[in-house]
Parts: C-alpha cells; structure tokens; sequence
C-alpha cells in the first residue's frame, strides 16, 4: 500500500519535473542599428527574439519590446519574455548600449541614443513577417520595462507614435529630482544629493571594465557579460577604455564626477538628468500607460510616479496607477503584489496590444505588507483598491500633533557617522529585516525627536504625510532629513518604506526664536499606525545615503510654528482586494459539506442494510445452534482451505470439528467467527446467517486461534473489558461461573502478561464463556492444559451443553474428541470425510486386526474360511480382516486349529479407521498442500 | 413490532464498544500514560532550559521565526506557550498523534484481542469509529495538557502579558489566547492528516510500531520534499505543506490564507485516508 503510494508519488514528481517543449522559440541575434543626433552611429545590440509556436506569417503576433534595468541585460529579463511569449506576444528583449554584449556607451536614456535605439528596434520588428502590424514600419507592440527600461519606455512612447501601450515600472519622473530630492520648498538645484544610489548606479555602469571574464558584474553569474567569441561579436569599444569611467559616456562620467565631489548640481547637470527623463516628453505619449511603484524604494519614490501620472492624465491619455510593496529597496515584494502586477500588466497589454480583453478600469490598488509570509520566507501583503487614483493627498487625512521643545544637532565633520535609514542596493536585506521597514539607526546627538500621544484608533496613511519644522543655523543654512517613524509601545521605532524626507534650509536665522515654520513634504508611504502606537518626528543632520556638508555645524531644530505641529497623514480607506484565498474558503465549505453528505450517505446505506440482513432469518433452522452448507474458503493467491463443508450442531450436543493440522478446522472456524468472509456456501447460528459483525454471534462464545489478551490489565480486568465491549448489562455476564470455570484462583488479579499459556487458555475458555453463550465455539481448548485440567474441562463441556445449549470444539487429537463428544465431524484436505454421533463411529467396524506368527498361512485359511469377507496386509505385516458374519472367537479358533500362533486379536474402530486412513496416507499436515 | 436480530439479550450493534470502553482499554496502557505525561513533562523542560540556559547564543543574528519566537518565549505566558506548541508541533505531537492513532487497532490485533472485538461482535465500522473518537479524545487531552500547562507555568512564571511578536503590533492577553486557541485548532486540524494515516497503516499492519513508524516516517519524507525548492508548486500538494500556516496567526491582521489552504489539503488527504482504512477494515481477512 505505502509502496504503491510511493510509486504514485514519484510518477508525479517525474511528471511535474519533465521538461515540457518550450510554446515559443528564442532567436539570438546581433542587431546594428544607427542612432545618435544624426542617426549614422552605428551600434551592435545584443537581442533575442521571442516567437509563439503560434505566430506565423498568416496569423502574426503582437509584439512587446522588453526593457531591462540599469545594470542588467537581456537575461535579466528572459524569464518575463519566457511568460509573455507563452501568453501569446513576440517578444523582443535586448541589452542596452553600453551593457553587457551590446556595444555603445552609457548615453543614460538619451532621446538621441538609447531611445533612438529602440525606435530602431521597433522598425526590426515592423520587418518581421510574424509580428502583427498597424499599418506599414509600425508594428503592433507594447513597451515593457522596469526602471531605467521603464524611463526609456516612457521615454520611446513619447517620441515614437507606433508604441500602443507602455507599462513602466519602479522608473522616474526627473531623474535630477530623484537624485537630488528636495523635499521643502525648492528644486533640485537645492537638492539633497543621493550618494549612495549614485554611486551604486555609477558602479554598475563601471563594472564592466576589465579582464574579460573577471566575473565581475550583476549578471556575471549567468556569465552574460563574459564576452563569448563564438558568438561573433566584436568587443565593445568601450569596454576597456576608462578605469574611471567604464562605458559611461566620457559627459555623463564628467558630470557624475563633479556632482559626488560637490554634493551639488549644477546646470548642466541638471540638464543633462533632464534630458535622461521622461518629464519633458509625458505630454506626447499617446499610447495608455501603466504606471507601476513600489513603497520600498528610497531610489525611485510613488512621489515620481505621481509626476508622472499628472503629466500623462493631464491630456487625457489612459493611464492607470499601481503600487506595490516592492521597489529598488524591497525587492520584488511578496507573492500577491507580483501575481497582481503580473496580472494588471496582462489585462494592459492583452486590451491595448492584443486587443482581445476588455477595457481595464481606472481604478487605483495598492497594497500594504501585513506581515511576515509563513510559508515562503518572505512579507504578506493586503492588497487594495478604490476607484480613482487619489494621488499622494489620500482621500482624507489625519492630523497628529507632534510636539517637543527645540534641540541642538550636531553634523559631524565629513558627515560621520551617519544615521541609517535605508541601504542603497542592498535592499532585499533591508526589507526583510523587519516588515519592510529598513532597519534604522540614528546617532546620538545628531537628531530631534517630536513624539505624538500615542493613537486611539489606528490610522491607514496611503500618501504623502507633511509637517513644518524650524531651524536655525549659524552659517543660515542647514541639511536634514525628516523622517516619520512608526514607534510601538514598548518603544521600538520603524521607519516604513525607510523613506526621509531631505531638505536643505537657506537664509536661516542663527537664533531658534527668529526662525520662520518651513513646510515638509515627507515622501509617500502606505503604512497602518496600529492604536496604541504613536508616530514620531525625527529631524537629523546625516544620512548615510546623502551627501552634507562636510564642515562640522550645530543647528537647533524644533517642530512647527510653537513647538508644537500638525502632523498630517493622508488617509485612504480601500475595499481589500479578493485573492485566491477567497476561493480555497469556498472550497473549504464546498468540501466540508461534501464530507458531511458523504458520511451520511454512507451512514444511511450501512442502516439499510443492516436491517434487510437482519431481517433474514432461514425459519427451519431457527432452533438449530449451527448449520453449515456448502463452506468454501480461497484465500488471496488461490490456495482453497475450505471446500464443500457441510456439518449440522444441533442443542445439546458436543460436536468435535477433528483432523489433523492444517485440515481447515481454523478456517472453518474463522469463518464462523465473522473474521473471515466465506468464498462461497454458508453458515447459520439459530437460522441467521453469519457474517462480518452479524448481532447473531452475541449468542456465539469463541475460543480462536489462541487466548487474545491485554497483556497490561489483570485476568478479571480482561474479562470486564471484554464485556463492556459488548455493550451489553454487567448481570447478564455471569463472571462468578466463568471465572470458577478458569480455575486461577488469586492469579485472576495478575497482569495476563505475567500468564503461562495454559493460564490464558483457561481464561480464554472463562472469556467465551461470559454470558452463557448459546453455542460455545472452542478451538483447541486443551491446549496447553495438564492432564488433571483437561479431564475437568471435558466435564465442564459435557455439562455445558445441556439445557438446550451446543459446543463445538475442534482438536486433531483423535482421543480428545473422543472423550469429550457426543458427535464428531472428521475434516481433511478442507473437507469433511465423517461425521455422526461418536459412539457410531467409534463403535467397532467389523475389521479386526490379526497379529499371528505366520501370516502367510494365517491369510490362505482366511481365503478359505465361509463368511470372510475381505482379507489384507497392512504394511507392519499385521493381517487386517473382515470376518463378516464369523464370530471373533470362532476366527481365532479356526486359527489355532490351523497351527497358526495368534500373537494378538485387536478390533478396529470405525474413527479410527476414518482418522488413519487419512493420517496414514500422507503424515505431513494436509495444510503442506 | 420488535425486530429480531437473533441477538442475545441486552445486545445492540449500537451499544457495543462503547467510548468509556475504549477510553479505559486505551488509559490502561503505559504508552497512553507516557505520552501524556511527556505532555505535562515538555512545558516544565523548556522553561527549565530558559532559566538555566545562556541567553546569548550567538547564532550569529540569524533571524528566523523560530528564532524570533524563542526570544520572545519569555515575554508572558501566551508567548510561552506559543513556543512550546512551536517546539512541539514538529515533532513530538506528529509522534504522539501517530501513536494515538496508529496504535490501537494494530496492538489489539497483535495480542490476538482484535478477533474477540470483532466476534463479540463489534461491528467493524463501529469499532473503527470507536477507535478513532478515543484517540480524537486523548489528542485533544495532549493538546489540552501541554497547552494547559504551558500556560499554568509561563504565566506564573513570566507573568500575564500581552502576546508579543516580531512581525506585528502586540496583542493583548486575552486576544492572544484566543489567537493560542486558533492555533492548537490549526495544529489539530493538521495533524488529522497524520493521525488518518495512522489509521490507515495501522488497519493494514499487526505491527503497532509500523503503523506508528509509517505515519511519522511519512510526515518527515513529506517535510523534506517541502524543503526541496526545484518542485515548485508541486510542494502545495504535500500533506505537510501547510502545517506552519498557523503562524500566521501571530501577525495583525491575522493571515487565513494558508490556514484555509492547509485546511482544504488536510480535510482531502483525511478524507481518502480514513475512507481507505474503512474501506480496508470492513474487507479484512482478521487472521492474526
């Protein structure tokens, strides 16, 4: 059985682990395109092509162009190509210039370079017979991309008309605010400079340069950017150029190289991030977007999302929002945040690109981490939806008054140690180091804290909570970071999506009291203060993902306009999003209820049957203890113990069921029992048939195959819990007899586990006999017993079926039977070959055996002798005889007469005659067969 | 009309082998009083390790649930026995269910006992019910005791505080208890899988230790496929996939979905390994 499970379970495991054939076929290839101002710059891209088994000249695919992130390849996305090319697009992913295989340098999305690039990629598609197209060069085709491929989607729908729909994940708005956020007053010109994204995102540009195959880089574990000369592919140019610059353009590296010395940007810097983003090129997309943040991203915030919504909605272009939990710093967020972008990015392209779904709504989802997920390890998160995209003022809003007097901070020289509040490219560590709240540290004497009363109801802020601080600096300018924190009751503090707020005051005032309230928009979080909890404003001098001054400065700090500020929290009230979850709860009931009809269908068939069983009663043997007809037993693999008994036990008799070992007494005896079910013929105890579990055999006491015992409960307390299994009244038991019957004496009170053998035996009797049974099935009972035991069980037996009651005992002792019986049926070979009254068949047969000196002489007389019937030798040379009508004692004379020496004159029994000429033909047990 | 079923006096298939009958055949027994007494015995162990143990294992800041759960161990009675259902759902209750379950029929078999039962007659279905109510019973009592006592002995000891958790916002003491009851619910609903199994195998053998062995011997093979990542989704399917959902009780708000997952699978596999051993037991050739 577990084998056969076993073997199901590792067919399926087979099954599941088979490769299946790929419904697509991937297509490497080296594409050149020419781009740049002039488009006749020549670059190499490394692409692969992604065709549907189904896409054919007569029935052509749509198409999406997949971009990767920055850093990463055309392997980075293949898996989002595998699934979309079996959902039935052509898909073609490429690597950026400037990345991997590809050739070019780092132009950063430029509309000149990269985006040109794809616009170039978009006419390779529009030449392939198998890609669905509009009308002639415009392909029917969806741009897909997450970050620095969501900007440059973003980007190429802005300037290419043949886009159909972009869905642009965890990207920017303007790059120079991402890079340089002001969250008070101000642009990115005052901007906080984000060092540590910066440098993360520069190094991966760098991290290129080398030996070929040094193995270093993000994909170098896929060996994606080992350069592969099999496969034709001339080395980029810009691979081994500058140590200091990688493949960055030599501009780009120029301006990065000014901007991390100086923490500040300057026009052209600012310029040319404006020229990497999509910001300036919103307004002319045309094609419905699907914007896609994360709450875990300190790179990319929902406050560029945002910018990007307005621009694109503001001309009514369809454009949808949706968060999840994930971004640069969390990851790819929990399960359900992936299932449900993966679905809203299906709906998107399958209305817009394949034109086959229906229109997808406006509506906002969000969702929110609700904990640690059990199963994989990882974060839970609830997902939302309204109806409209509320932006990051939420729907309603809540306002917490934080107070605390004003306090001197401290910004260290060269802006260490520096307070942590996220960890820039090592995100996935960060988020999971507490429910998507970055582990955070704040050094002592650097910060302000402004602690709310703790909240009576929980708040849900989905947005952009603000607040207004003071400062005053004796140099009249200052940089802080502004953060919330979450902070529970027993004082732990999290900072959720471990977003701060940076800002940089001019024109300050030395003097606290002078100081002017600057409003702070903090950046958005989707974040549930817990009642009980209290939320907590922290101004700080350094972080360590920010450039400050490096000169060592004390600012005073305090909160609001007296001391005191309105904290305000967007609010966003949404209807939980049905998950999967919802079904396997239908499903539960489903299968809770289908169990419970199952049972009581199967309850209410047994009832049934049970009464048509009982019902059946065979009235001629109604006052007969046992009838047995036709018994026949096949045991599984066909060996027949059993064949063709028929035996009658009528009241008052002792019936011995004799042969030898093996001959089918047990099993027919098993039978009887209801152990066994027959293979055909059948028994009747007072004319109901006996089966499995029949009521008829509480009428049945049974000695089987040995006592059967508790081994841990003593002699009586064995009998009591075998009667109290019956179910049936303590005085109707008659334990005094039984136990009398048993003869243990004191040993009754001993564990039958310390028993001999013939002590269980004689309990085993006492046990069948609780309750006076009507007939008494003994298997063996001497068994075991001493000659003195023996002799008084065959009187118990005698004495026991009188009034009306019936014993059955089977033994292969031949003397056994004898002594105990009044009747006996003789089985072997599994079928019965005497059977009468005792004294009929123990009675003298009218052989006598002859034991005479010369047998020879003895026999010729025999021959000769009148009335002789038959005359033999058995093999002892004893001379078996049939003397018919002649008189024992005239045989012998005849015999002496005769000279014949006559050693011994022995009258043969008819049992025995029965019992030897069984036994005597064959001495091994007929259970050998 | 009094029907005849030509049965002795005062004999009823309904009546026979009744629980109380069960019950005591089954308290009787040394494994029976073991088991329980390991019940009462586990509570008193752990806190015994956390008084005398070295706070500071330096396990090199590994964080896991279980970690995290054993920090928090100390931080009330809920919490405390929060961990000790923790420790000992793994393991020792799989063993003990398997025990209860996989038991009975096996050892009554292999003492002969089971075809005096059966001759007595107890009908088979109805000793198999029987059966499987007692041990329902005495798992519930398991539960009971090493719950109970956990708690008796957490909360005096650490005191009645609110169930604390790294993954979410505390809750009070008597949410938290009815959080505690949620899970030893889940916890049983779980291991009905094992305790189905071990009725299963234990219709099938004579040897108690093979049905007992089999069951738990099972749940360990399904755990390390769990482990085994390349299955993918084939690992839902495992009788053991679910069986850590009930931590998700612990967060706020409280996390169902794999609970009732874990609740759909177990109810399946209870269902066809239960209806397998009726099915088998009311065919059986009884020839020990």
């Amino acid at each position: 059985m577990a084998g056969g499970a076993a073997v199901a379970l590792v067919a399926a495991l087979g099954w599941a682990v088979w490769p299946t054939p790929a419904p697509y076929t991937a297509t490497e290839a080296v594409v050149t395109v020419r781009s740049g101002p002039d488009g006749a710059e020549p670059v190499a891209l490394d692409t692969t092509f992604y065709l549907p088994a189904g896409a054919s000249t007569g029935a052509p695919a749509p198409a999406v162009l997949l971009a990767h992130g920055f850093g990463g390849s055309k392997r980075s996305v293949a898996a989002d190509a595998e699934e979309l090319a079996t959902q039935g697009y052509a898909v073609l992913a490429w690597t950026a210039r400037g990345f991997g295989r590809s050739g070019g340098q780092i132009q950063l999305n430029d509309p000149d370079y990269e985006v040109r690039d794809a616009q170039r990629l978009l006419d390779w598609l529009a030449a392939q017979p198998q890609v669905r197209r509009d009308a002639a060069g415009d392909p029917r085709v969806g741009v897909v991309g997450g970050s620095y491929g969501g900007a440059l989607a973003l980007s190429l729908a802005g300037l290419d008309r043949r886009v159909d729909a972009v869905v642009p994940m965890i990207t920017w708005n303007d790059l120079a605010r991402a890079f340089l956020p002001q969250s008070a007053a101000g642009g990115p010109a005052q901007g906080v400079f984000k060092k540590a994204w910066a440098a993360s995102f520069f190094g991966r540009g760098s991290e290129t340069v080398g030996p070929v195959g040094d193995g270093a880089g993000p994909d170098a574990a896929s060996g994606a950017d080992v350069p592969d000369a099999a496969a034709g592919l001339p080395e980029p140019a810009g691979r081994r150029a500058d140590p200091a610059c990688g493949r960055f353009a030599p501009a780009l590296c120029a301006i990065y190289q000014r901007l991390a010395v100086t923490g500040r940007a300057d026009a052209e810097a600012l310029a040319r991030l404006r020229r990497a983003s999509p910001a300036p090129l919103l307004g002319r997309i045309n094609a419905p977007v699907l914007l896609v943040q994360g709450a875990g991203d300190t790179l990319f915030p929902l406050a560029e999302a945002d910018a990007n919504f307005r621009a694109i909605h503001a001309d009514g272009t369809p454009v949808r929002v949706a968060w999840h939990t994930g971004g640069h710093d969390a990851g790819p967020g929990p399960t359900s945040d992936t299932d449900r972008i993966k679905a809203l990015t299906g709906q998107w392209l399958g209305h817009y690109v394949k034109r086959e779904l229906a229109a997808p709504p406006a509506s906002f989802t969000w969702s929110r981490v609700a904990g640690f997920a059990i199963g994989e390890r990882g974060l839970v998160a609830t997902g939302y939806h309204v109806d409209d995209y509320p932006g990051l003022t939420g729907q309603g809003a809540a306002a917490l008054a934080v107070a605390g007097p004003p306090r001197p901070v401290a910004n260290p020289p060269a802006g260490l140690p520096a307070g942590i509040s996220s960890l820039p490219g090592l995100g996935a560590v960060a988020a999971l180091s507490g429910v998507g709240d970055a582990v955070t540290a704040d050094i002592a004497g650097q910060h302000a804290t402004f602690d709310s009363e703790p909240l009576t109801e929980p708040i849900d802020a989905v947005g952009a909570p603000r607040v207004t601080i003071r400062a005053a600096s004796p140099t009249g300018e200052a940089v802080l970071f502004v953060k919330i924190h979450d902070v529970d009751p027993s004082g732990r503090a999290s900072l959720p999506g471990g977003q701060v707020a940076p800002v940089r005051l001019t024109g300050l005032p030395t003097n606290i009291g002078a100081a002017r309230p600057v409003e702070v928009t903090l950046p958005a979080i989707v974040h549930r203060f817990e009642a009980g909890h209290h939320a907590r404003i922290t101004i700080a001098t350094t972080d360590q993902a920010y450039a400050v001054p490096v000169e060592p400065v004390t600012y005073t700090v305090g909160i609001g306009a007296a001391d005191s500020a309105a904290l305000t929290l967007p609010t966003l009230v949404g209807e939980p999003i049905a998950t999967g979850a919802q079904i396997w709860l239908y499903v539960l009931v489903g299968l809770l209820v289908a169990v419970a009809i199952g049972v009581l269908v199967v309850v209410l068939l047994l009832g049934a049957r049970r009464r048509r069983v009982a019902v059946t009663v065979e009235a001629p043997f109604e006052q007969t203890p046992l009838v047995v007809r036709g018994l026949r037993k096949e045991y599984p693999g066909g060996f027949v113990a059993v064949e063709g008994v028929d035996f009658t036990v009528e009241r008052g008799q002792v019936v011995g069921l004799l042969g030898p070992n093996g001959a089918g007494k047990t099993t027919t005896l098993r039978v009887l029992m209801g152990l066994t079910r027959a293979t055909a013929g059948d028994a009747l105890v007072f004319g109901h048939r006996l089966g499995p579990g029949a009521p008829v055999l509480s009428r049945v006491g049974a000695l089987v195959e040995g006592p059967g015992f508790l081994p841990h409960l003593s002699g009586v307390d064995n009998l009591s819990a075998y009667w109290h299994a019956t179910g049936r009244p303590d005085d109707a038991a008659f334990f005094e007899e039984a136990l009398d019957i048993a003869g243990l004496g004191d040993s009754v009170h001993r564990k039958v586990g310390t028993y001999s053998h013939g002590m269980k035996q004689r309990l085993a009797i006492a046990q069948a006999m609780l309750g006076l049974p009507d007939l008494l099935v003994l298997d063996e009972p001497t068994d075991g017993l001493d000659p003195p035991q023996i002799a008084a069980m065959r009187k118990v037996l005698r004495r026991y079926a009188t009034d009306g009651r019936a014993v059955l005992v089977s033994s292969h002792l031949l003397a056994e039977v004898e002594q105990t019986c009044s009747h006996v049926i003789v089985v072997h070979k599994g079928a019965v070959v005497a059977s009468g009254p005792v004294d009929d068949i123990v009675g003298d047969s009218p052989t006598t055996y002859f034991t005479v000196g010369d047998t020879a002489a003895a026999m010729a007389m025999f021959d000769k002798m009148a009335g002789v019937v038959s005359v033999a030798i058995d093999d002892t040379d004893n001379l078996v005889v049939d003397l018919g009508t002649v008189p024992r004692g005239a045989a012998v004379a005849a015999l002496v007469r005769a000279g014949v020496r006559v050693e011994r004159v022995v009258p043969r029994r008819r049992l025995e005659d029965a019992f030897l000429a069984l036994v005597g033909e064959q001495t091994r047990g007929s259970g050998d067969r | 009309m009094v029907r005849d079923i030509g049965a002795a006096v005062g004999y009823r298939p309904e009546h026979t082998l009744p629980l109380r009958a069960e019950w005591g055949r089954q308290a009787a027994r040394r494994r029976t009083q073991l088991a329980l007494g390991a019940m009462v015995l586990l509570p008193l162990i752990v806190l015994a390790a956390f008084q005398f143990g070295n706070d500071d294992d330096g396990d090199g800041g590994r964080r896991s649930e279980f970690s995290s759960l054993a920090d928090l161990a100390t931080a009330g009675g809920v919490n405390f026995a929060v961990f000790t259902v923790l420790v000992s759902s793994t393991f020792l209750l799989v063993v003990v269910v398997a025990l209860f379950f996989g038991d009975p029929i096996a050892s009554e078999a292999s003492w002969g006992s089971l075809r005096y039962l059966l001759a007595a007659p107890v009908p088979r279905s109805r000793l198999l019910l029987a059966k499987v109510l007692v041990a329902l019973g005495y798992t519930v009592l398991a539960m009971v005791l090493l719950v109970g006592t956990a708690l008796l002995i957490g909360t005096l000891r650490y005191g009645w505080e609110p169930l604390a958790s790294t993954v979410a916002a505390d809750i009070s003491a008597g949410e938290g208890l009815l959080r505690l009851l949620g899970i030893v619910s889940y916890l049983l609903v779980t291991l009905s899988v094992v305790a189905a199994l071990a009725v299963l195998l234990s219709v099938s053998t004579d040897a108690p230790l093979g049905a007992v062995g089999g069951a738990v011997v099972l749940v360990i093979v399904s755990s390390i496929l769990d482990q085994i990542e390349a299955l993918g989704g084939l690992r839902d399917l495992l009788p053991t996939h679910y069986n850590s959902a009930w931590l998700g009780l612990l967060s706020t708000p409280a996390q169902t979905d794999d609970i009732v997952k874990g609740a759909v699978s177990a109810i399946v596999y209870v269902t066809v390994f239960l209806s397998a051993a009726w099915w088998r037991f009311l065919r059986k050739d009884v020839v020990s």
